[in-house]
């Protein structure tokens, strides 16, 4: 084994350790909301009491929503593809805007009215059946179990690489930080955390990309190299014939900009905030941040390209390029943004799937009398966070064939079970149980087909098909069969 | 339940919240917001970009294809963002109403409003 770089480890430790004050912390918060019955400290666990204020909001929606992939695999692919996977990272860019001003206020309003603490149980109250209840939960279960898993991994590979602790103990360090922080600290422990991880992403980004422009001897001399190295460098089409076409490279505006409403650990956030003057911060803050992270994590990937060749593995560009450039200590520090970045993702991830257990199967199905009793339920969450915790390191310690399909799989997944569930439910009075079920059949079904035996239908990435027709499978449903109660209706619609 | 309804496409007789038209509007414009966005990328980059290496002009070292779409699409959106969010967002509160303040919100909305 190679020696351990103490240098660039310490940062990392110290790190780690604010994020378990920060949890006690948060921990301190809930256990006043724990004198409340079971409902209240359920609130508080998934929601924070709903007081998050703007720029809290902003963070906490950033750095869920940046994960591996933008920090970690994203910069890997630019490495290779040059300017072009920058300009396809660009369809993100409505990210900060446009999750929040379509979910908006109204999202916000309607949780309120009937108290929902996770997406599933917006879904519960709206269409009143426990088919779409359990469709639901059990997407969210599998579908991020696996997601986790693979941020797991890149974490992992991410502290070997960089500081020579071997994967188990790097899994192990990453993973126990993770579970604890999660179910000491519930939502706001999560948020703060978020927060923090936010500005670390920011920081790093801005450090990381300076020190690159510099190294490479300025844009206009990177950008000459980059052709050099291969025109397709800097061109929107990227080096290989044929992979980033037209149509597929939009297709990533559905993927992962429009779409990503349907995200759960996204909606959960904004269900979260305090106020509207909250809501109109967040907006703003967000899209600043997320932009510019964007933009410079991929545009450094693009430009080392320049500065170090021959890197085989795309995980691995982030790194080495770090630790060429930066000297230890410094490179630790640095390397705390895609941490973290990989961090706020698996922890959010990890309160939706504890959300999905404890909130929508055992205190709706199996236990309902739990509901009002806040110590059985606060040992329950601590023990699935352990529970889940244990699972997923097991998963990531010898990733299985089936996991790392699952994972490709994941985000699109979430996105045909949810999207079009949560917007027509809150914006079209038609909307029904039957056609709710048949648009997460359909989306998940065709996704599947489509990904197994039809690669980029007419040229476009699977999801765009897959969302289509689910959306169809939708409207048509809903129209053919009985409109929603005026219970319902009046529950949602009315004052 | 004896009011008027207030919506007058309300078939059924309840009092539709009244912060929900303020609510649509905003999802609207970032709906709109967010295709413009779309556009502009696309038309930019792929515009500009689909011409042959060589012929490439640049600006601030960067191609102008990718300057223009990512760059200044970025920063041109996030003040379109800021733009939005300050003339067309409206504050309001987001609590459960009674129908007295769901009634005291219509009449401040319709006299301070517009």
């Amino acid at each position: 084994m190679e020696a351990v770089n103490w240098g660039t480890l310490i940062p990392i430790i110290i790190y780690f350790a604010l994020m378990y004050l920060i949890g006690i912390y948060a921990a301190k918060l809930l256990s006043t909301a724990k004198s409340a019955d079971g409902e209240g400290y359920m609130d508080e666990y998934m929601t924070g009491g709903r007081s998050t204020g703007g720029f809290v909001l902003a963070m906490t929606l950033v750095a869920t929503y940046l994960s591996a992939g933008s920090f970690i695999g994203g910069p890997g692919t630019a490495y290779t593809h040059g300017l072009a996977w920058v300009f396809l990272a660009m369809a993100q860019m409505p990210t900060g805007y446009y999750t929040l001003a379509v979910l908006g206020k109204k999202f916000a309003i309607v949780s309120r009215k009937i108290e929902a603490n996770t997406i599933t149980d917006f879904l519960r109250e709206r269409y009143r059946s426990d088919a779409v209840v359990i469709v639901a939960s059990l997407s969210i279960i599998f579908f991020l179990i696996a997601a986790m898993s693979a941020q797991w991994v890149g974490a992992a590979r991410l502290l070997q690489g960089s500081t020579g602790i071997s994967y188990r103990t790097g899994l192990l360090f990453f993973g126990i930080t993770v579970v604890v922080h999660t179910a000491i600290g519930g939502y706001r422990g999560v948020v703060l955390n978020d927060t923090l991880q936010g500005i670390v992403m920011s920081i790093s980004t801005l450090v990381i990309f300076i020190a690159v422009v510099v190294k490479g001897g300025g844009v206009s001399n990177i950008i000459q190299n980059m052709k050099a190295i291969d025109p397709g460098m800097i061109t929107p089409y990227g080096v290989q014939e044929g992979f980033m076409t037209k149509t597929w490279v939009t297709s990533f505006w559905v993927l992962v900009g429009f779409a990503t409403i349907g995200l759960p650990s996204v909606s959960q956030r904004a269900m979260s905030y305090k106020d509207t003057k909250s809501l109109n911060q967040g907006i703003k803050v967000g899209t600043i941040v997320s932009i510019a992270i964007l933009l410079g994590m991929h545009l450094v990937g693009a430009f080392g390209s320049t500065l170090v060749s021959g890197i085989e593995s795309g995980d691995l560009v982030l790194p080495t390029l770090v630790s060429q450039i930066f000297p230890s200590v410094i490179a630790g520090i640095v390397l705390a943004g895609p941490l973290a970045a990989v961090m706020s993702t698996v922890d959010s991830q990890l309160l939706v799937v504890i959300g999905a257990i404890v909130n929508d199967l055992i205190i709706n199905y199996l236990k309902p009398e739990l509901s009002k009793n806040s110590k059985a339920v606060s040992r329950r969450t601590t023990g699935w966070a352990i529970i889940l915790g244990i699972i997923i390191f097991i998963l990531s310690m010898n990733p299985p064939e089936l996991m790392v399909w699952l994972n490709l799989f994941a985000t699109a997944g979430q996105l045909s079970t949810f999207l079009w569930p949560t917007i027509l439910g809150l914006y079209w009075k038609k909307a029904n149980k039957q056609g709710a079920l048949a648009s997460m059949v359909a989306g998940i079904g065709s996704y599947i087909y489509f990904d197994y035996f039809l690669p980029r239908p007419l040229g476009l990435h699977a999801i765009v098909p897959a969302l289509t027709l689910s959306l169809i499978a939708f409207v048509i449903v809903s129209n053919i069969t009985e409109e929603p109660s005026d219970e319902i209706i009046e529950l949602f619609w009315g004052v | 339940m004896d009011d008027k309804s207030l919506d007058s496409n309300n078939k059924r007789k309840f009092i539709e919240d009244p912060r929900y038209k303020q609510c649509n509007k905003e999802a609207i414009y970032g709906v709109i917001l967010g295709l413009i966005n779309m556009a502009w990328w696309y038309i930019f980059g792929y515009g500009l970009g689909s011409k042959p290496v060589e012929e490439y002009s640049y600006i601030l070292g960067f191609p102008s294809w990718f300057f223009i779409s990512s760059i200044l699409g970025a920063v041109v959106f996030t003040i379109l963002t800021f733009i939005m969010v300050n003339k067309l967002f409206v504050d309001m509160p987001l609590d459960k109403m009674t129908k007295e303040e769901a009634e005291e919100y219509i009449m401040a909305n319709e006299k301070g409003g517009k």
